[in-house]
């Protein structure tokens, strides 16, 4: 303080007050619950009467599901415990999901092979590093990732260890064929016939060259056949599977729409809204029931992989009009300045527009990956045992007949923490991609 | 993971595998394992255990067929199929047989091009409804609301046995027969029909089955029955004579405890010895062991084993005999000769 107001002003304080606490009505859980909850008259009221709502929900929820019912081996078994607990609403008979949760997860895999699915989902886990956590893991790993596919395949449905490795050469030939032929050819031309080289070895030669090899050097693990595959084990099965080829499919088919070239856009189109206008159920069909008529009686194509292509078409599809919706809300500045670069189109595509567009579509992907997690519960429509046609054949066994709530809450809560962590992690990428738009 | 589905589409090209519509017999003991097309899980008729192990009515009729072709009960492949499945499972292949509480249709017989091999067991549509309604007949339930499933001959059943009565019904539409259980006991319906088997089964888990009635009209004839394709007899009459043994065992007192005593030498009965391959070439003429009878009785025994076994008195469902008795004893149950 200057001399300035000596005169006029008796005293100023010369030091800062030491900060006081904040009042204990604003911090703190009271606080929290003030200003949250109890901010006015209506607020107030519209509080008491959820926690009354709720605490009610939970006196009459909690008696039914804490419920001693873990050794029960039936449902009499469990009426008569909870008959003895003299409980007024019942209780829940939790030995059904004590006696078959194993059964809900796998199916009918056979259980001393158990540890190959949890192995497998162990290592998507690892292959997935590189893609959903880029920062956190090696960049390295993601060569792992590349053979997961062939991995997971090999320890799902076993046989001998020749039928990845044989399938892996079929990429190596459409590696080396665009290695040496761009010299000499067109990338495209050179793209093709290593295509069309590898479809070659797939279909005519990889077959004899395993079961030659497998001959001579017999290295391998039980096969499973697919009808034994079940319950969440299936579920995850088709549902990655579908998640994971449907971007890239979906990506394409989201440029192929906006494409100049009239064939490739009306193809694209046709297909889009083709896919999108018919239920899954229906493609579904087509894959059990009309497929086995238009193929050649005794053929064998495998039920599950079938069901994999139709719920990754129908996925697809979704993914492309939402990657689309991504696309169209870039300013056109974006593709302008990808050009003034000089950039062809791939490059800018990579480089500038996906970038950008697919983090503006990650909700709409995410909740498209959601959907198709859950829609895998259709195949028990055509008889294969997803958790929810477990459900079913489990209520078929005379012990469990009449089991409903206790097997649909655990499927419901097993649902809930997939879907759920799917969207958490959503959530988290949005704000790691946060570059400062808004 | 785009990968794995060239390599499926490998595993398939390799397991591609040419096969002749009429040998089914031949295919089946190539493959070493019998292809059987069961329900997905019908309480007492067919269910897989907590082991994955499948067990129940029609299932034993698999098991016998299995046992009397490849001498192994349990060298059977079960493919689960719906009721919008089951057909095309059959007609396009993929499984031999179909033993899924299937009614014995003309249509289905003759414009499915299906063969049905006999009757497992005869069923017909009735009514169940609570004790307190105070009903005793279905004649009384006029202006009722019923509790029904969509898209099968019980609704056709239901409109016409109303509309012969002049009576009138409210619908309740239902999916399944586990929505039904909960509609019904929720009281969204008086009355549920479906077959007598069903009704006796639903009530059993009822937690106090003896407030419901199931009302003595059966409305229905439902003769469920295993079927094969058209167009390979014989494989039609080994499934058919199988199941003729089991029927046949019964009446002539064969069990699977005797069988291996009866089976050992021929006795005094020339038509068990017969059946069980100690005289005459039956199962030669059938294109299989001459003890192919011994190993279906000795599966899951005789007839009247398997029936109290899966869904008798003695167990859960508790179905009585009825009219699936053997003929001497009023039922319907009535194998023609071994000879």
């Amino acid at each position: 303080m200057s001399d300035t107001h000596a005169e006029t002003v008796s005293y100023v304080r010369e030091t800062m007050l030491p900060q006081q606490e904040p009042p204990a009505s604003t911090v703190g859980p009271v606080g929290w619950a003030k200003t949250n909850l109890f901010s006015g008259w209506f607020n107030t009221v519209l509080s008491v009467l959820s926690g009354i709502f709720i605490l009610w929900l939970a006196y009459r929820l909690l008696p039914w599901i804490i419920s001693p019912t873990w050794q029960a081996t039936s449902l009499n078994e469990c009426r008569e415990i909870i008959g003895a607990l003299n409980k007024p609403h019942g209780g829940a008979c939790w030995g059904v999901i004590s006696e078959r949760w194993k059964q809900l997860m796998f199916g009918f895999y056979p259980p001393e092979h158990y540890w190959r699915p949890v192995l497998s989902l162990i290592l998507l886990l690892v292959a997935l590093g590189p893609l959903l956590f880029r920062h956190l893991v090696p960049a390295k790993v993601i060569y792992f990732s590349m053979l997961y596919p062939f991995i997971a395949a090999w320890l799902l449905w076993g046989g001998t260890i020749w039928n990845p490795i044989v399938a892996i050469l079929g990429f190596v030939i459409i590696a080396l064929s665009l290695k040496f032929l761009t010299s000499v050819l067109n990338p495209a031309l050179a793209l093709i016939i290593g295509v069309l080289l590898a479809v070659i070895w797939w279909v005519a030669l990889a077959g004899p060259v395993a079961g030659g090899l497998s001959a001579v050097l017999p290295i391998g693990i039980e096969a499973i056949a697919s009808r034994q595959f079940g319950g969440f084990m299936l579920s995850i099965t088709i549902g990655v599977t579908a998640i994971l080829c449907s971007l890239p499919i979906g990506i394409l088919l989201a440029l192929g729409r906006q494409s100049d070239l009239l064939l490739v856009k009306a193809m694209c189109v046709g297909f889009i809204e083709f896919i999108r206008g018919v239920p899954l159920i229906t493609l579904l069909f087509v894959a059990s029931v009309l497929l086995n008529i238009f193929l050649p009686p005794g053929t064998n194509f495998d039920i599950i992989l079938r069901v994999i292509i139709m719920v990754t078409l129908f996925a697809s599809a979704y993914m492309a009009e939402v990657v689309r919706g991504g696309l169209a809300a870039l300013p056109k500045g974006q593709y302008e300045g990808a050009d003034s670069l000089g950039l062809d189109y791939w490059q800018s595509q990579r480089l500038i527009i996906m970038p950008q567009a697919l983090k503006i579509s990650i909700p709409g992907i995410v909740s498209t990956f959601i959907g198709v997690f859950k829609d895998t519960t259709l195949v028990s429509i055509i008889s294969m045992f997803d958790p929810i046609g477990l459900s079913n054949a489990i209520r078929a066994d005379t012990a469990w007949n009449g089991v409903y709530w206790e097997l649909f809450i655990f499927i419901g809560l097993v649902f809930f923490i997939f879907c759920f962590s799917m969207s958490r992690y959503s959530m988290y990428l949005e704000r790691r991609l946060q570059t400062g738009h808004r | 993971m785009k990968k794995s589905v060239f390599l499926g589409a490998l595993t398939v090209a390799g397991l591609v595998a040419g096969a002749s519509a009429a040998a089914t017999l031949d295919d089946v003991k190539a493959r070493g394992k019998l292809n059987c097309g069961v329900s997905t899980g019908l309480a007492g008729f067919s269910a897989p255990d907590a082991n994955g192990e499948w067990g129940g009515f029609d299932v034993a009729v698999c098991r016998a067929v299995a046992a009397a072709v490849l001498g192994d009960a349990s060298a059977v492949e079960f493919v689960s199929t719906t009721g919008k499945t089951r057909f095309t499972a059959l007609s396009s292949g993929e499984i031999d047989m179909l033993a899924r509480n299937t009614t014995w249709t003309l249509s289905r017989d003759v414009d499915l091009k299906f063969t049905f091999t006999g009757v497992n067991y005869y069923d017909g549509q009735g009514f169940m409804v609570p004790k307190e309604l105070g009903v005793s007949s279905a004649k009384e339930l006029d202006g009722a609301t019923v509790c029904i499933q969509t898209g099968t001959t019980t609704e056709l059943n239901l409109a016409d046995y109303f509309r012969k009565n002049g009576m009138s019904y409210e619908p309740v539409p239902i999916e399944t027969n586990a929505e039904a259980q909960q509609q019904y006991l929720a009281g969204a319906c008086d009355v549920y029909t479906t077959d007598a088997s069903g009704l006796a089964a639903t009530r059993a888990t009822f937690e106090t089955p003896a407030d419901h009635v199931i009302l003595p009209e059966i409305i229905s004839k439902e003769p469920l029955g295993p079927l094969v394709r058209h167009g390979d007899d014989e494989w039609g009459d080994i499934v058919r004579w199988t199941l003729y043994a089991l029927v046949a065992a019964e009446e002539m007192g064969i069990t699977s405890t005797n069988v291996g005593d009866l089976s050992a030498a021929a006795g005094d009965n020339p038509e068990i010895n017969r059946m069980l391959g100690t005289e005459g070439n039956l199962g030669e003429m059938l294109g299989l062991e001459a003890d192919w009878a011994v190993n279906a009785i000795s599966a899951g025994g005789n007839y009247g084993e398997i029936f109290a076994k899966n869904i008798g008195e003695e167990t859960p469902i508790g179905l009585s005999r009825g009219l699936n008795a053997q003929w001497t004893d009023g039922g319907l149950m009535y194998s023609p000769p071994f000879r």
